[in-house]
């Protein structure tokens, strides 16, 4: 039989894909808009594969079911939105502290509270900044189309296996909302269940067969940080992703991810076409957030502008980088509301036009 | 014949709580004087007639503190 | 000479040292002199070792006393989040079928904090035995009130006794657990006298049993000591369980329906094989489409086109807007679909829009101007009838609407898209009927070149055929509605 492998998919349901094909065994998950169409594909096609669907009673009972199939050596997956992340955090900073893999999307919409059912960014600061308590971080995606929802969702399965941690999927709701042309990349070949696994095991195997984040003994505790903190060090070094766009003369870059990213790339044309040397960078994560690629920039800018959908989050991310050696600015939309080309060429003439008096 | 038993409590396993001692039918379980590494007194089988019920297991929280031993002559 | 054979000794469920926990002493547990965790966790080793299950158990432990249990137990185990434990259980129960989830839990962790996971997985008749251990007090944390405190009893956070105007009334688990349907088994006991433990005893192993034999949700509740915490003896300890504890909550079976459930079969293993992945997964090749070098030939497709479509919520319009990207996609363009939600998306006026390229997309907003608006309320075309510029095409349906004043060079078309569409005998379809209108429009104007007029036709029929595949008068109706657009606008 022949099949297509070319697919028009909504962001939130090329996640599921991305999952399935990446052999994901279990989705746990509860609706909240604009992430629902996540859970909603989940109930479609995991039981098509005879694989495991759940809609959790909250979304502390799914991270929590993520936790259980995890620690079972399984691929665990649950969504939500802002709001539902929040209560998720506790099962996040015990995952983290388990060293148990899980993937979580986060279709991000607007905040504070309830804030509104729009696009935002500004889930940022709880992403990227470890998000529960207890200080740990998570690798986190930021995809800006359906075709990356798939394919970074499938990534992740990868990324949080292989350093055993929880990863991000942070997609603003218009990545989740919008349907495009998505490539399915292969399913995975069946995978043994994660060696952690304490499904079946005594301990006189030699294998432990128990987790536990408590650790009574300061010294025994302080220990297991510093290993979490070295893998963390390490996860920066490999793991940093972007994408550059016309950045090689650059003098002004442009810093955005997810779909405020699609408006920048259309705005440094615009830039170019007035003479102004745009380029834009487009981190593809924001944790480990590609200090690297926008260090590399610095032999040619002399100013910075994030793009964001928030207040103002990752511009904290980009001063860091470039240790404030140069001016960084914003240009920014919110609660729903996103960025235009023509307030961001605005904004940066603005900027120019000081960098060079 | 009938069959005999002791009540072996390691000396010290036993946190002195008592529950063996309300509990066993034939009362021959009594809290010692003596404290032992845990600062417990610990309990003891204070006279013959064990019938080895296993009441004081039962009722001992602790998970090897109490072995009840059924002696059989060869 | 005699021997001796030990007739109650150590279970071999526990570790022989508890190297786990800190500390010098690895003989013995953590809890204090005379607590009921201890003679639970003795009657669960037995039960476990009993029934030769060591190796299926999952233990998921919970926070509160109890949250070392995997210091002791030699078998899976899991400490989890407070009162998260049988949500962890779930996860565990569902990816691996073939174990067996014990979920430990004290009265915080299941009747407080955990009761929504607790009575939600009960609910669901998960396959994992819960037993509770209600000593009246939150024992970890010092003492303080439980949702299982009794009226009147004073508790570090109750220093005046438990009021119940202010503080509520002794939860009863069992009884609210009885509520539901799907639990097979639910008894309360007490860890008092040998009598009450050994019949705590049969209960706990009836449990185990229904877990071993898939049976579904069993529930024991055991009444224990805290003599610590509560400031009492031994005696007084079962005293105050026996006569006071019990009024509260009774002792007995609440319900058994061990004997009558049936043992539930593991679900199929889930299926990995690629191949089989494949074929679920992916749509089948249809016989449509072009090939992969195939270029439309108008110069109209030379750049990225912006479509915009707005009318009223279940109008279809959303449909409409997936129908053109699937045209496009069958001729090999980039397209992106984007729909308006919002407050707007819960009824009220609702738009999608649709860029289609042969590059990558780049923004996939509209919000100047469009190359097509296909407008069918007044409301949508007054709200973006800025957005038509010189040279943009505007569909509209005529029956219903007026045209607003619009720049000099727009292509107008208007259509009476739902008239035709409720004489063609069903109001869905007009969202063909506007499509056949547009392409009659593209004709005349030579905005379509060459091939790609009849091209058009065809590759809406494709499009049709691969949404509705499996429902032929479907597709029927769409290819009707679409020929009575164009000769609408043709006549």
């Amino acid at each position: 039989m022949e099949y297509n492998n070319r697919v028009l998919l909504v962001g939130n349901e090329a996640a599921v894909y991305g999952a399935l094909l990446a052999g994901c065994d279990s989705y746990f998950g509860y609706p909240i808009t604009p992430a629902s169409e996540v859970a909603q594909e989940a109930a479609l096609l995991f039981p098509r594969l005879k694989r495991v669907f759940i809609q959790a009673e909250s979304e502390i009972g799914a991270i929590n079911m993520v936790i259980g199939a995890s620690a079972m050596g399984k691929r665990a997956m649950t969504a939500s939105s802002g709001l539902g992340i929040s209560l998720k955090q506790e099962g996040v900073s015990y995952l983290a502290m388990y060293e148990l893999p899980a993937v979580i999307a986060d279709i991000t919409r607007s905040g504070p509270g309830l804030g509104n059912i729009g696009p935002e960014q500004s889930d940022y600061f709880q992403l990227t900044k470890g998000g529960g308590h207890g200080g740990y971080h998570c690798p986190v995606f930021a995809p800006d189309s359906a075709q990356e929802m798939c394919d970074m969702t499938y990534a992740a399965f990868d990324i949080a296996e292989k350093y055993r941690t929880p990863v991000y999927i942070m997609a603003d709701g218009v990545i989740g909302q919008i349907m495009e042309t998505v490539t399915l990349p292969e399913p995975r070949p069946p995978r043994k269940d994660s060696p952690w696994s304490i499904a079946g095991k005594r301990e006189d195997d030699g294998t432990p067969n128990y987790f536990t984040t408590l650790y009574l003994e300061h010294s025994e505790l302080e220990q297991i940080r510093l290993r979490l903190e070295a893998k963390y060090k390490e996860i920066e070094k490999n793991e940093q992703r972007s994408v550059a766009y016309k950045l090689d003369d650059a003098e002004l870059v442009l810093c955005a991810f997810g779909v405020s990213a699609r408006v920048a790339l259309r705005a440094v044309d615009v830039l170019r076409s007035q003479g102004v040397k745009a380029g834009l960078l487009r981190p593809q994560t924001v944790w480990p957030f590609p200090k690297d690629a926008l260090r590399g920039t610095l032999k040619t800018a002399k100013a910075f502008l994030s793009v964001e959908m928030n207040c103002g989050q990752m511009i904290d991310d980009v001063k860091l980088a470039i240790d404030c050696s140069r001016p960084v600015h914003l240009v920014s939309r919110c609660s729903g509301n996103i960025p235009s080309v023509a307030e961001i060429v605005a904004r940066a003439q603005e900027v120019m036009k000081e960098v060079t008096k | 014949m009938s069959k005999k038993f002791r009540v072996d409590i390691a000396f010290d396993q036993c946190k002195g709580c008592g529950r063996c001692v309300i509990a066993c039918p034939k009362k021959i379980l009594k809290l010692g004087e003596k404290l032992n590494v845990q600062g417990y007194p610990a309990a003891y089988q204070a006279a013959d007639g064990c019938i080895g019920c296993g009441g004081c297991f039962y009722q001992c929280p602790e998970p090897g503190a109490v072995t009840v031993l059924e002696i059989v002559e060869d | 000479m005699s021997k001796e054979i030990v007739k109650f000794g150590k279970s071999p469920v526990f570790f022989d040292s508890f190297t786990r926990r800190p500390g010098p002493v690895k003989t013995n547990m953590h809890y204090c002199p005379g607590c009921g965790h201890g003679i639970l966790h003795k009657l669960l080793a037995e039960a476990i070792a009993d029934r030769g299950i060591q190796e299926k158990v999952m233990l998921v432990a919970p926070v509160g006393c109890a949250v070392m249990a995997y210091y002791y137990f030699n078998c899976g185990c899991i400490s989890v989040p407070h009162g998260r434990a049988p949500a962890v259980g779930t996860g565990i129960a569902r990816v691996a079928p073939d174990k067996m989830v014990i979920s430990y839990q004290g009265d915080g962790d299941l009747a407080a904090i955990g009761f929504n996971e607790f009575i939600q997985a009960a609910n669901r008749g998960e396959k994992m035995s819960v037993f509770f251990v209600n000593n009246s007090n939150y024992g970890m944390t010092g003492g303080q009130m439980a949702p299982t405190t009794l009226p009147g009893q004073k508790t570090t956070t109750t220093p005046y006794g438990r009021n119940v105007e202010v503080d509520g009334y002794p939860m009863k688990v069992c009884e609210l657990l009885n509520s539901l349907d799907v639990p097979v088994y639910i008894e309360r006991c007490a860890l008092t006298s040998t009598a009450n433990i050994q019949k705590a005893r049969k209960s706990i192993g009836k449990a185990l049993d229904n877990l071993r034999d898939r049976k579904g949700f069993s529930f024991v509740e055991l009444l224990c000591a805290c003599p610590i915490n509560l400031r009492k003896s031994a005696a007084d300890m079962n005293k105050f369980i026996d006569e006071e504890m019990t009024k509260y909550y009774p002792l007995g079976c609440f319900r058994d329906r061990s004997a009558e459930s049936e043992s539930k079969p593991l679900p199929p293993p889930p299926i990995h094989d690629p191949e089989t992945v494949r074929s679920l997964l992916y749509p089948k090749k249809l016989d449509i489409g072009v090939a992969h070098t195939f270029r439309n030939e108008s110069k109209l497709f030379d750049r990225e086109l912006r479509l915009k479509m707005a009318g009223f919520g279940g109008q279809g319009i959303l449909s409409l807007g997936i129908m053109l990207a699937n045209m496009a996609k069958l001729r090999n363009f980039n397209v992106s679909w984007l729909p308006s939600y919002g407050p707007e998306q819960r009824g009220g006026s609702a738009n999608c829009s649709v860029i289609v390229s042969r590059n990558k997309i780049g923004s996939p907003i509209i919000d100047s101007s469009c190359d097509l608006l296909i407008a069918i309320s007044q409301t949508a075309l007054d709200k973006f009838k800025d957005e038509v510029v010189p040279g943009s095409v505007l569909i509209y349906d005529s029956s219903t609407m007026t045209l607003p004043p619009l720049p000099e060079g727009v292509i107008i078309c208007g259509v009476n898209a739902s008239e035709i569409a409720l004489k063609l005998g069903n109001a869905k379809c007009a969202n063909s009927v506007l499509l056949g209108a547009l392409a009659a429009v593209l004709k005349k104007n030579n905005i379509l070149e060459g091939g790609d007029k009849a091209d058009f036709d065809k590759v809406f029929n494709e499009a049709v055929f691969e949404s509705f595949s499996s429902k032929p008068e479907v597709i029927e109706l769409n290819r009707l509605a679409f020929v009575e657009g164009e000769k609408a606008v043709n006549a």
